[in-house]
């Protein structure tokens, strides 16, 4: 592989492209896309790119190729990623459930679009955290910016190689469409996967190492490995369910459990002028921009108000929320759809504090003055 | 005790397999042994992926990198090996319903692209793991589970339609032709490009009792042998005489430029361009 000559500095870029960089600064050498509006920019970046700093670029058939492409370069240790969005990512469940199971690494970007002419939308905020059949667990990030879609792609390829599990990010056709200041960090933290150091015979691909996570060989490196989708044991022999239950109850709780379990160190957030606040918007993505216009321009009135932007949106930082909502009287969640992360706000804090769903689905975010208004009024 | 010499490929902790008895995957199984062992090939530099079904168990028995368990997606999972290692020696296990079926959009534009990758297809023509369903190469007419009144539709010729797709390798035998299968695998492996082996097998459980109405494998094997029509016999038969035979034989061997050697080049002359 030829040396990855990165861009440096800073940058003007789309939102898109800054994804591209983004994966590319994290060591992604593999793309396998199908191109849809409005991710196509993402693979026509990746198909210059990747020749140039000796990675492969593929466009498959459909997404279902493009993840299982995927899933097939990074059995081969290469770090790799695809984007779609929210129709595409549909066909793409298959392959993410197969991804989780395997514990196989990846990224997928979903720049979420309303049908037609691709407005912006959150519709898809449950489809990529419920959408594949099974018990599974996803790390899931939205960024609300150019600069945090490139800073954002290095931290989603880390959590896939750190957790052996696919990472979504999770963005709309506003921060794709949008070009954006870009400064790229001279250094740049990288985490790759473990690997297995012990005797061929020993190796035992789907046994957890104290922080749930198996080290994970690489096609062609002798370890031999059974890579069945069908449950199986940590040597990954496949079992019958009917007679060996405990097997198939410890797999499952082992794949969710290594990213329960670090739920609280998995969860990015920003937060401002949460000391004193009396009401606290909580969102995501491109809306936690627009809610940290309001809720400047609330303190401004004397409101005591304050922004909570969820980076990771799965697993739910529930400890945050929590904590929030023992310190608020008012919680808003603002959402570009019929207000579907409200519910798991709800599922948290509930009881705790009065609780207000902002929906909007119309295709475009909310207003600065949208937000405000439902500020002013929830404190008075 | 004497012991088969080609055991020394197996996952002996995945045996007893849960084949039917007298199913032909164990057959192709053996076919595929020899065919590495009689090649020296190093088995740790190959990666076996392979899909669901009956035919897709034949790899989970062999002790090597294996791809198991999602339908008709062993193309794309071979593309993306094989893209990331060229160096990995891939070989795609396949039934009917997995290649022809749920897979074949993925199959087809392997065959286009000519993906360096050996595919053995295992056509029983019917789904055996779920009890006998119509296939897309179930014969016209033939009984099964979900064709209880004969089956309306036509059948695949899939070597026909890899050759078509771009496939620069292409040969069809049945489980009663052996060295015919060995030798085709060596080829397929050795051969540079999308090399399709189409291994028509016996399903004796649901193909052989309900399409065929035999009780027995052997009379199942014995049909496929009695069956079979060399295809330079088949050249002066006409399509009514050959509706119920099988064509065996080499269809295609030809030298193209694969995808990742068109991929290689492409990267030369970036380098080329990034130097200059």
């Amino acid at each position: 592989m030829s040396k990855y000559n990165g861009l440096s500095g800073i940058q003007f870029l789309l939102g898109n492209h800054a994804i591209a960089e983004g994966a590319l600064a994290a060591g992604c050498r593999y793309f396998a896309g199908y191109p849809i509006t409005p991710a196509s920019e993402i693979a026509e970046r990746m198909s210059e790119r990747m020749p140039q700093v000796g990675g492969r670029f593929i466009q498959m058939e459909d997404e279902i190729g493009s993840i299982f492409s995927v899933v097939g370069a990074s059995l081969a240790g290469v770090k790799a990623m695809t984007a779609t969005a929210s129709a595409g990512y549909n066909y793409m469940q298959e392959g993410i459930g197969f991804a989780v199971t395997l514990e196989v690494p990846c990224v997928i970007v979903d720049v979420q679009r309303t049908r037609q002419d691709i407005q912006p939308t959150q519709a898809d905020v449950m489809q990529v955290r419920w959408g594949t059949s099974g018990d599974y667990e996803i790390i899931c990030l939205a960024p609300s910016s150019v600069q945090e879609a490139f800073d954002l792609m290095i931290e989603a390829f880390n959590f896939a190689e750190k957790y052996r599990n696919p990472v979504v990010v999770m963005c709309d056709s506003l921060i794709s469409h949008t070009r954006g200041k870009v400064v790229i960090p001279d250094k740049i933290n990288i985490i790759d996967r473990k690997t297995p150091k012990m005797p061929t015979e020993e190796y035992l691909p789907f046994k957890a190492e104290e922080d749930g996570v198996p080290p994970m060989s690489k096609i062609g490196d002798g370890y031999r490995v059974l890579y069945t989708m069908n449950p199986h044991d940590e040597k990954g022999r496949i079992i019958d369910v009917a007679t060996n239950p405990d097997i198939y109850e410890k797999l499952y709780d082992r794949i969710c459990g290594k990213i329960l379990h670090d739920a609280d160190k998995i969860a990015k957030y920003e937060t401002h002028f949460l000391n004193d606040a009396d009401i606290a918007v909580v969102s995501y993505g491109i809306e936690a921009r627009i809610s940290l216009d309001a809720v400047i321009k609330a303190r401004k009135e004397g409101i005591k108000a304050a922004n909570v932007k969820l980076t990771t949106v799965w697993p739910v930082p529930s400890r945050l929320l929590e904590d929030i909502s023992e310190r608020v009287k008012t919680i808003i969640v603002p959402e570009m759809n019929l207000g579907k992360y409200f519910r798991e706000v709800q599922r948290v804090c509930r009881g705790k504090t009065r609780l207000v769903s902002m929906p909007k689905n119309r295709g475009q975010p909310h207003t600065t003055e949208e937000i405000l208004n439902v500020i002013r009024k929830e404190s008075r | 005790m004497k012991v088969h010499p080609n055991i020394k490929f197996l996952r002996r902790d995945a045996l007893p397999h849960g084949l039917c008895p007298g199913c032909g995957c164990g057959q192709i199984l053996n076919y595929f042994l020899y065919a590495i062992d009689e090649l020296k090939l190093d088995i740790d530099k190959m990666a076996l992926v392979t899909g669901v079904g009956c035919s897709s168990r034949i790899p989970v028995y062999i002790d090597a990198y294996v791809i198991h368990g999602v339908h008709g997606r062993t193309f794309p999972i071979a593309t993306g090996i094989k893209l990331a290692n060229p160096e990995v020696n891939v070989v795609i296990f396949t039934g009917d319903g997995d290649c022809a079926a749920i897979g074949g959009n993925h199959f087809i534009q392997a065959a286009r692209r000519n993906l360096d990758v050996t595919t053995i297809l295992v056509n029983n023509r019917i789904y055996g793991m779920t009890g006998g369903q119509v296939a897309p190469t179930t014969p016209s007419d033939a009984i099964t589970s979900t064709t209880p009144l004969g089956n309306v539709e036509c059948p695949f010729d899939l070597c026909k339609l890899a050759e078509a797709a771009g496939a620069t390798y292409v040969s069809r035998w049945t489980t009663a032709h052996p060295r015919s299968c060995i030798n085709a695998i060596k080829k397929g492996i050795q051969h540079k490009g999308f090399s399709f082996i189409e291994i028509v097998s016996q399903c004796p459980t649901y193909f052989g009792r309900y399409a065929l109405g035999f009780r027995e494998p052997e009379q199942f094997i014995n049909w496929l042998r009695e069956n079979s029509v060399p295809k330079e016999k088949a050249n002066k038969m006409s399509p009514e005489e050959l509706r119920t035979k099988i064509v065996v034989g080499e269809f295609v061997e030809k030298r193209k430029p694969t995808l990742i050697e068109q991929y290689m080049e492409m990267e030369k002359r970036v380098r080329r361009h990034v130097n200059a």
